[in-house]
């Protein structure tokens, strides 16, 4: 680990001033930035503590929504009792990653920011074009297995490895962020992040200084709430393949299929034309293939990750399933 | 560089100053001479190193001591001696809830932690319902517990000295 | 005193006659409290705040040539003190017993990864920091790092190939045969403490702190790498984070530790890092094996075969024994045997739990099983019908033997009758269910071993042997067996271990170090029974000890009163003759029934029993355990363990605990083990057998078979990940 300078900030102006400078880096949890740096993948000259700003609480927004504060750890998410009755996939999610242990210390901020688990990524002996743009990607054709399908470039096939940010994928989360000017802006959780294409080292929208201060969910919708998780062991593993479904029927038919995924792509995945294809259509084994094949027209493996394809269509279609029965 | 900071460690108050880049894990073994908590893979993966922050429990490894600044820790060290052992660490020992004992501090006081999670009503992953009172079935412990690994693979034992310190009399 | 024995021949079941009721009991451990409560001290806890400390530079090729280290770079760093080269540090670990020093030379690379400095600092981040950003120069050479490349140089040693009939003809005239390929890939050890070492000299002579197994071995070792003598060699390791193999040679941080700790004149730690654990420690080598069985229409086999590739580096003596119990399990006349070794630059090969008979009866199992299934036999069936009256192969008798007893013991308590001979015929809601069978076998050795036992004038004793406790249970087991024979209760005994000071144990490997060192004691009780039956003037088959009261004849004393002054005998077992008369295994029988998602292919299991036959059992709850272990280890063969090498430089690729999977809580439900009770006259004096190892033996194969009884698959290719299963389930 790279020597630092270390500060706590208490105000969110002194917070993006600092994260502002050249090389600082914001610290909540820890529990990827601090993974990171000792190993040097990530090595900030300068820390900047935002675990004393007022960004831990979770609030209803004026119109039945739910404002989480940035800093909300993980547990106190999942444990949350509007969050239960109101946004169950999202608990779900929650309760899916990680241990509790890193669950008591990760924040919402710092979950949607964690970078890839790609082992290429991580040693810094391996070409990374993220690391080093221009360096290579090692993992195109090594051990991928765990890397994405979908919304790779030639550059890059990392995946993002949240399981909590697939489901406020599929709930339309917005995130709030402040920038050192003091401006707030909101920006869709989908146009957070940036897909590798030629600059896989830039993973957000985010300029430097900007501060993540809260997470915001629209007013809940009635419906079925699923999260599951494909992994190679039952816990304490990241997702190969999850899928998180909000789903709602009317007469017979899909009312609303709001789906997002996750293991398959740099960012978590959503997909409209898979939604469209549902909703207004009765359930059935063609219409679940046929969402599928819209959802993995460009999916390409790249070797080791090949069953991924399968698998995400298998996974998807028991939960549209599971997800069509509950609700009828 | 230094950094001063100030915590509690086992209810003693203790001024620390050390590089930034120390784990709160390594000020407890190497500067504090607190060798109870350990280290397996310093990098968050096996939860040997879980320690009490504020009765919280965490991976100390993953955390730097230097943010800690006003916080309560309690290691296995505060939790009992040999001569005078907590509940858990007693059900441990009766129920072979290890074998070489490099795991066993961080299994304890992640139980210790886990068993007020539960009775805060927290959910787990293996949970049916996110809400209400929680029954710590086995599968509960072992969900929540996962977060240990052990490779003497203890699990059956941990599993009952934790359900026998929660509960009682063994079955 | 010194009380000799050398097992040449059947030994009298003496323990039998003692009334203390010591063994056989689930005793807690006695080193429990300490570890409960963090007071049980490691390699890289003990020390006195000076330690300076190393970590170390890692090799960025599969082979070539140090050419340059920027040390001078290095040592601009702040903290640094030393960067060490020296040759003398070690290319990889020593094998298991090798008793003198591995591969030295840091500068001649021979797999990515290898240790190729030690950076000596202050501080831990400050030594972390310099070798992370060390600056090498290398000279690389091309390298073969793939065993299937049609590159890769291939050892088949002559001894290794055995052909006893015609194999190949007995497979063309049987009615019933299978011939298939399985593979198993690297595994590693884990155990959760890195190896780790605390050097300090004074004058000439070296103190190491080590994470080690077998210090009777590692002394050796370790005084060779250094080119010392290994009086001036102390090490000690009273307590191990588990070893499951990989601590059973000297490893670089020894070595390097100790040299730097000369350079500096002051002591120094060295901690490997779990990713250099991973990388520069003994792997257990990956597997490609062909398993040939024929059989007759009522499924008595007339062949076996067996052949093995596996792989280490050119020039290492050690290679994956794989069909070790295969010899002697089964009968069936013709039988062929083919071992191979590719030579490539990945990390070292050796020995991890069970050498051998870990990865080989997963194959011979699953063999069997697909014979079974072919025959249309009950698997346990088949097995009861090939149970060799003696060695298949070398005609001998077997030492004993309660394999049966275990499969049809074992068969009963699990419910096997419910087990549908067909595969997947049984679906809970997404579950697919089945149930598997397999053996368990591992041969029983005895070690050469010392323990100083003494009995101290106010009725204590101490037991004294650098003997290692590395989760196994020695403290415990070896007080129970003195506790027995002097009739002392537990916490009247003083238990010391891990210590070159004192006398050489067996070490802790190959299951034998409670059977070797358990018999030192035993032989040292034994005497210490004569010189207090002597203090009585009677014979010591008439003395009965029991809770510190001595009684011989009409005689009845306090041990107490009657010993006056310390009394020390140090026993000495020895093998001999009776290694060879016979032949020496323990037994078992695995049951595992398993659920298999029917959209994903996860596989969970649900239940597991494991039924053993290993002699006397000395503690019932730290066997117990042990067996747990292995069946655990199972699982993990089973389902998610494998070190995936990069098929470009050969290195480890998931050289972490996020991705080498070993099984969490949640994946291991409650196990079932059962011992039946046997004694074995020939093995040593307390007539006990291995254990450690037994449980690991053939339980993989139990869950893979289950597997296939839930869903008609069969994952040929270990671990049976879920890739590996869905595409041959319904969509």
């Amino acid at each position: 680990m790279k020597p630092f300078t270390y500060e706590r900030v208490t105000s969110s102006a002194d917070a993006t001033h600092a994260g502002a400078q050249t090389g600082a880096a914001f610290i909540a949890g820890g529990t990827n930035l601090v993974d990171l740096m000792k190993l040097e993948v990530m090595a900030p000259d300068r820390l900047v503590d935002i675990n004393r700003l007022d960004l831990q609480s979770i609030v209803a927004t004026d119109d039945g929504g739910l404002r989480i504060g940035a800093l909300v750890t993980n547990s106190a998410l999942a444990a949350d009792a509007t969050v239960a009755e109101h946004y169950e996939v999202l608990a779900r999610a929650l309760l899916a990653g990680a241990s509790g242990q890193l669950r008591n210390k990760a924040t919402t901020g710092g979950n949607l920011l964690q970078r890839t688990r790609c082992a290429y990524f991580y040693d810094t002996a391996m070409p990374c074009n993220k690391r080093e743009p221009g360096s290579g990607c090692q993992a195109r054709d090594g051990l991928n297995r765990i890397l994405a399908i979908l919304g790779t470039s030639a550059q890059c096939i990392a995946t993002h490895p949240s399981d909590m940010a697939v489901a406020m994928m599929a709930l339309g989360a917005v995130v709030e962020v402040e920038d050192k000017g003091g401006t707030i802006r909101r920006i869709k959780l989908d146009d957070l992040y940036c897909l590798p294409g030629s600059t896989p080292h830039i993973e957000t929208v985010l300029d430097a200084g900007d501060l993540i201060c809260a997470v915001i969910l629209p007013a809940p919708s009635k419906g079925v709430h699923i999260y599951r998780k494909v992994r190679d062991r039952s816990s304490y593993a990241f997702a190969l393949v999850s899928v998180a479904a909000v789903m709602r029927m009317e007469e017979s038919r899909i009312a609303q299929a709001a789906l997002a995924f996750g293991g398959l792509a740099p960012k978590p995945w959503r997909s409209a034309q898979v939604e469209a294809a549902l909703e207004g259509n009765a359930p059935s084994d063609a219409l679940f293939d046929h969402a599928a094949d819209l959802l993995l027209s460009d999916a390409q493996g790249f070797g080791a990750n090949d069953f991924k394809i399968p698998l995400t269509r298998r996974t998807l279609k028991a939960v549209l399933r599971t997800a069509t029965e509950a609700a009828q | 560089m230094t950094q001063i900071t100030n915590l509690k460690i086992n209810g003693v108050s203790q001024r620390v100053g050390v590089d930034e880049r120390t784990s709160l894990l390594d000020l407890l073994r190497h500067h504090l001479n607190l060798t109870g908590t350990k280290k397996g893979c310093d990098h968050g993966q096996c939860g040997a190193c879980t320690v009490l922050v504020n009765g919280v429990r965490i991976n100390s490894c993953l955390s730097l001591a230097c943010m800690h600044d006003g916080d309560e820790v309690v290691t296995v060290e505060g939790l009992g001696t040999p001569e005078n052992m907590s509940r858990l660490q007693k059900a441990f020992v009766q129920h072979d809830g290890f074998q070489c004992g490099y795991c066993t501090a961080g299994q304890i006081c992640s139980a210790t932690a886990m068993l007020e999670e539960v009775a805060a009503g927290w959910p787990s992953n293996v949970s049916a319902c996110l809400s209400g009172k929680v029954e710590l079935s086995d599968e509960e412990i072992a969900e929540r517990m996962s977060g240990n690994l052990c490779r003497c693979s203890a699990y059956p034992g941990i599993v009952r000295a934790i359900r026998f310190a929660a509960e009682g009399d063994t079955p | 005193m010194t009380a000799h024995h050398k097992m040449d021949g059947k030994h009298r079941d003496v323990l039998a006659d003692m009334v203390q009721d010591a063994l056989g009991r689930g005793t807690p451990r006695i080193d429990g409290p300490l570890k409960v409560s963090g007071q049980a001290k490691y390699a890289a806890e003990v020390g006195d705040g000076t330690e300076a400390v190393g970590v170390f530079l890692r090799a960025t090729v599969s082979k070539g040539r140090v050419t340059e280290i920027d040390t001078a770079g290095l040592h601009a760093m702040h903290g640094v003190l030393a960067v060490i080269t020296d040759p003398r540090l070690l290319r990889n670990p020593a094998q298991g017993t090798a008793d003198k020093a591995p591969v030295q030379g840091p500068s001649d690379v021979a797999y990515f990864g290898q240790p190729i400095a030690l950076v000596v600092a202050e501080t831990f981040e400050q030594a972390r920091h310099a070798a992370q950003t060390a600056t090498v120069q290398y000279e690389e050479q091309t390298a073969v790092t793939d065993p299937r490349d049609p590159e890769a140089a291939i050892d088949s040693p002559e001894a290794k190939q055995i052909n006893i009939g015609d194999l190949d003809a007995a497979m063309q005239d049987a009615p019933v045969s299978i011939d298939f390929e399985y593979t198993t890939p690297s595994q590693n050890s884990a155990a959760m403490e890195p190896h780790a070492s605390v050097a300090s000299w004074q004058g000439d002579e070296l103190t190491l702190q080590g994470s080690y197994q077998m210090l009777n071995y590692n002394r050796n070792e370790l005084a060779d790498a250094l080119g010392i003598d290994p009086a001036k060699v102390r090490m000690l390791a009273p307590y191990v984070g588990g070893g499951f193999g990989s601590k059973l040679g000297i490893a670089p941080d020894a070595v390097a530790a100790a040299i730097a700790a000369q350079e500096l004149g002051r002591p120094v730690r060295v901690v490997m890092t779990r990713p250099q654990v991973f990388e520069t420690t003994m792997r257990r080598s990956a597997t490609v094996q062909r398993l040939r069985l024929c059989a007759d229409a009522q499924g008595k086999l007339t062949g076996i075969g067996h052949d093995a590739t596996v792989s280490n580096l050119p020039g290492e003596s050690f290679s994956e024994p794989v069909a070790l119990a295969t010899h002697f399990l089964y009968a069936g006349k013709n039988r062929a045997f083919a071992h191979h070794i590719a030579r490539v630059h990945r990390t070292c090969a050796g020995s991890m739990r069970a050498p051998g008979e870990a990865v080989g009866m997963l194959a011979l199992e699953n063999a069997m099983d697909e014979l079974a299934h072919k025959a249309g036999i009950d698997p346990i069936q088949l097995r009861l019908r090939n149970i060799p009256d003696r060695h298949p192969e070398n005609d001998k008798e077997f030492s004993s033997r309660r394999f049966a007893d275990c499969l049809i013991t074992g068969a009963e308590r699990f419910g096997w009758s419910e087990r549908h001979l067909d595969p997947g015929m049984r679906r809970e809601g997404e579950w697919l269910i089945g149930m598997g069978v397999a053996s368990a076998a591992r041969g029983n050795d005895l070690s050469e071993a010392k323990a100083r036992v003494t009995l101290h004038d106010n009725a204590r004793a101490t037991i004294e042997t650098d003997m290692t406790d590395i989760g196994t249970g020695t403290y415990t087991i070896l007080a129970q067996i003195a506790a027995e024979l002097l009739g002392l209760s537990l916490d009247q005994i003083t238990v010391k271990l891990g210590d070159t000071d004192f006398p050489s144990g067996s070490g802790s490997g190959g299951s034998w170090g409670a059977s070797s060192v358990g018999s030192a004691v035993f032989l040292a009780c034994q005497d210490l029974r004569k010189e207090i039956a002597a203090l009585m003037k009677g014979d010591a088959s008439e003395l009965k000890l029991k809770d510190g009261t001595a009684t011989l004849g009409n005689m009845r004393r306090d041990l107490s009163d009657m010993i006056t002054r310390a009394i020390t005998v140090t026993g000495h077992i020895e093998p001999g003759k009776a290694s060879d008369a016979v032949h020496h295994a323990g037994f078992g029988a695995h049951f595992a029934e398993v659920a298999v998602n029917a959209v994903t292919g996860e596989t969970r299991v649900r239940r597991m029993l494991g039924v053993f036959s290993a002699g006397r059992i000395l503690n019932s709850q730290t066997a117990r355990s042990q067996c747990h272990g292995g069946m655990i280890f199972g699982i993990g063969a089973a389902l998610t363990e494998e070190m995936v090498h990069d098929h470009r430089d050969g290195h480890i690729v998931n050289h972490n605990l996020a991705e080498y999977h070993i099984p969490v809580n949640l994946d291991v439900p409650d196990l079932d083990v059962v011992f039946l009770e046997e004694r074995d006259a020939w093995a040593n004096p307390i007539q006990s057998k291995g254990v450690g190892e037994l449980g690991i033996s053939g339980a993989g194969a139990a869950i893979t078979n289950a597997i296939f009884n839930a869903t008609g698959v069969r994952v040929r290719d270990y671990p049976a990940t879920l890739n590996k299963i869905f595409p041959h389930l319904p969509d």
